[in-house]
């Protein structure tokens, strides 16, 4: 089919729009890769873009020996793993609970469940309550309160109600009860919802800091993403330090040739690598849980 | 078979409900643990909202603190920051019903338009990489970006000259608004374009040739066709944006406006409950913010379906 004049310019804008888009949504996390391996004055001196200037490994060498950093990066990757596994076990039999019609006030549970995603106690009444299950500085708190998600629970529910009956049906006659028709019949066949389910909860654990901020003191269970924010915050003020008083600025400046920035960049790096070394693989699964999530929404 | 379900069925009826309730204990044994939970980490906080009522003591709990009545709401309604919190929270939060939620519409809808599935597939693998990373992450990247120490934004206008001098952009009372919204759009506009896509790729493709017959140009067969058919989800997810208008936004906000420069523009209800119960103590007059907050959200979602039921969509 030809296209008219009016299309082709229609057709060309958008694709100049896109190539823009594109080269917007990286560019920021692109610079901050080639930052964190530019050596650090150097950085300083401006006009370091799209590719290293004087290529380094000092930055990332910092990172990885400071106990600290390491240390919370640590607690992130066992947190993400314990609270993903137990938390997509749990929300998955109680889905499968919630799918049997016999189910003794099942409308019931339903209804509760709902009142949930509309209505919260809000910051402080879940504040106060962490503070009195003595969940305060504790791993637990990390685990224990993600352990169901409704809106997981729905679309897992979903699903189930989609699997042949009579697979259910089979698994009775041949002696399995509702325990062993979840572990033996029904998980086995929700590799797909699973995978995305996973995913996200994954990276919501990953991602969180601000539970930790609140709820962690303890230095030693304080994960990375917090320990990011704190490196973060404390160069806003080394910055505004500078500004303020130049003395103070030549003194930092001669003492390191690693800068504030470098460090933080490499820092970001490593928070980040494990969603980047996954998101390409999984990128078709989420695609689909979006959608097992929004028609039930 | 149809016979042997009814039978079972009014046999069970004939069952007192405790009877089937113990019978089925194995069942049971799934929904209640996690229905436990639920309710200490859902209700339970529901039902400490009572504290706003309070002049709460975190030594004598809920049962011990003198109730003040409505005393916490009404110093919040007196005081000068309510105000300037409000202005904050309605400011951002239709910035960002009327700029982040139509953008992924837009996209969606340009991404319709492209026919090489190559360069669409790599638009939207990098668009929907923003939505992983973490808030923290992409502050700190508007923070290198933004820098008046080599950001790139700074360097690129003083390379067109638009500026002589690197501009504190994070530190201008006066940009706040733009960046945080800029950065909203950013991190959000692919991932939230994928539901967009999949209505349209349930448009009927007849739809298209009819029009283009009648000599619709493609830009307008996206408003005769597209637009229209993909209306109802856009609808319902107006719907779910409304219900959350006064939710301006947390950590987005916590984060680029940490500084205390940016407060008089950057105060919405959620932050300032945050300053106000963990960063200050003050857990009655926090809670008592967060309800008020509360209930206006429901009764705009109220609102916002009662419109949508009218036009033929909504969420119940």
């Amino acid at each position: 089919m030809r296209l008219s004049y009016g299309d082709r310019f229609f057709t060309g804008f958008i694709y100049t729009f896109l190539v823009l888009l594109s080269v917007t949504c990286l560019y920021p996390f692109w610079n901050a890769v080639v930052v964190s391996f530019n050596e650090g004055m150097d950085t300083a001196l401006g006009g370091v873009t799209v590719w290293p200037r004087a290529f380094t490994l000092e930055n990332y060498e910092i990172v990885f020996q400071d106990s600290r950093i390491l240390h919370a990066f640590l607690v992130s990757v066992l947190r993400t793993i314990v609270g993903t596994a137990s938390a997509i076990l749990c929300t998955a039999i109680f889905a499968f609970g919630m799918t049997r019609s016999e189910l003794v006030g099942r409308k019931f549970y339903m209804v509760a469940c709902i009142i949930t995603m509309y209505f919260s106690g809000g910051l402080i009444p879940t504040f106060l309550l962490i503070r009195s299950l003595h969940l305060f500085d504790s791993f637990w708190v990390f685990i224990i309160p993600s352990l169901i998600s409704v809106w997981n629970m729905i679309v897992f529910r979903t699903f189930f109600l989609g699997l042949p009956a009579g697979l259910d049906e089979s698994a009775r006659i041949d002696g399995c009860g509702y325990w062993g028709t979840f572990f033996r019949i029904v998980l086995p066949l929700s590799g797909p919802v699973i995978a995305t389910l996973a995913l996200f909860t994954a990276i919501s654990h990953w991602n969180d800091w601000f539970m930790p901020s609140i709820y962690i003191n303890n230095e030693n269970l304080i994960p990375i993403q917090t320990k990011l924010q704190q490196i973060l915050n404390s160069n806003i003020m080394t910055e505004q330090m500078q500004q303020l008083d130049s003395a103070a600025q030549a003194r930092l400046s001669a003492m390191k040739t690693i800068t504030g920035k470098s460090l933080s960049m490499a820092t970001m790096m490593v928070a980040t690598l494990p969603i980047i070394c996954v998101y390409p693989f999984v990128q078709r699964y989420f695609v689909k849980g979006v959608l097992v999530g929004a028609v039930k929404g | 078979m149809a016979q042997l379900e009814v039978d079972l069925h009014q046999r069970r009826k004939e069952r007192p409900a405790i009877i089937r309730f113990l019978r089925q204990w194995d069942l049971q044994l799934m929904v209640i643990p996690a229905f436990i939970l639920i309710v200490i980490f859902f209700y339970l906080p529901m039902y400490g909202t009572i504290t706003a009522f309070q002049d709460y003591n975190i030594f004598k709990g809920i049962s011990g603190s003198p109730w003040v009545g409505f005393k916490h709401f009404e110093r919040f309604f007196n005081d000068p920051v309510f105000g300037r919190v409000m202005r904050n929270t309605l400011v951002i939060s239709f910035l960002k019903l009327f700029i982040c939620f139509p953008a992924p519409i837009l996209l969606a809808l340009m991404l319709n338009e492209v026919r090489s599935r190559y360069f669409k597939r790599i638009v939207q693998t990098i668009s929907y990489l923003p939505h992983f990373l973490s808030w923290v992450i992409v502050s700190g990247l508007a923070m290198s970006i933004l820098s008046t120490e080599n950001g790139s934004l700074n360097m690129l206008l003083q390379s067109v000259n638009l500026i002589d001098e690197p501009v504190g952009w994070l530190n201008m009372p006066e940009h706040f608004w733009s960046i945080l919204i800029s950065a909203n759009v950013w991190k959000e506009i692919g991932f939230g374009s994928i539901v967009y896509l999949a209505a349209i790729a349930g448009v009927d493709p007849s739809l298209y040739e009819a029009a283009s017959m009648d000599g619709a140009s493609r830009f307008k067969q996206m408003f005769v066709v597209t637009l229209p058919t993909i209306m109802p989800v856009i609808i319902i997810f107006f719907i779910l944006a409304v219900g959350n208008l006064l939710t301006a936004g947390f950590e987005d906000i916590l984060l680029i406006g940490s500084d205390p420069v940016l407060r008089p523009v950057a105060d919405v209800l959620e932050t300032y409950v945050y300053r106000m119960g963990i960063e200050s103590q003050r857990f009655s007059y926090a809670t008592a913010v967060g309800l008020f907050k509360a209930v206006v959200s429901v009764s705009l979602l109220t609102i916002a379906n009662l419109l949508a039921r009218r036009s033929g969509n909504s969420l119940w």
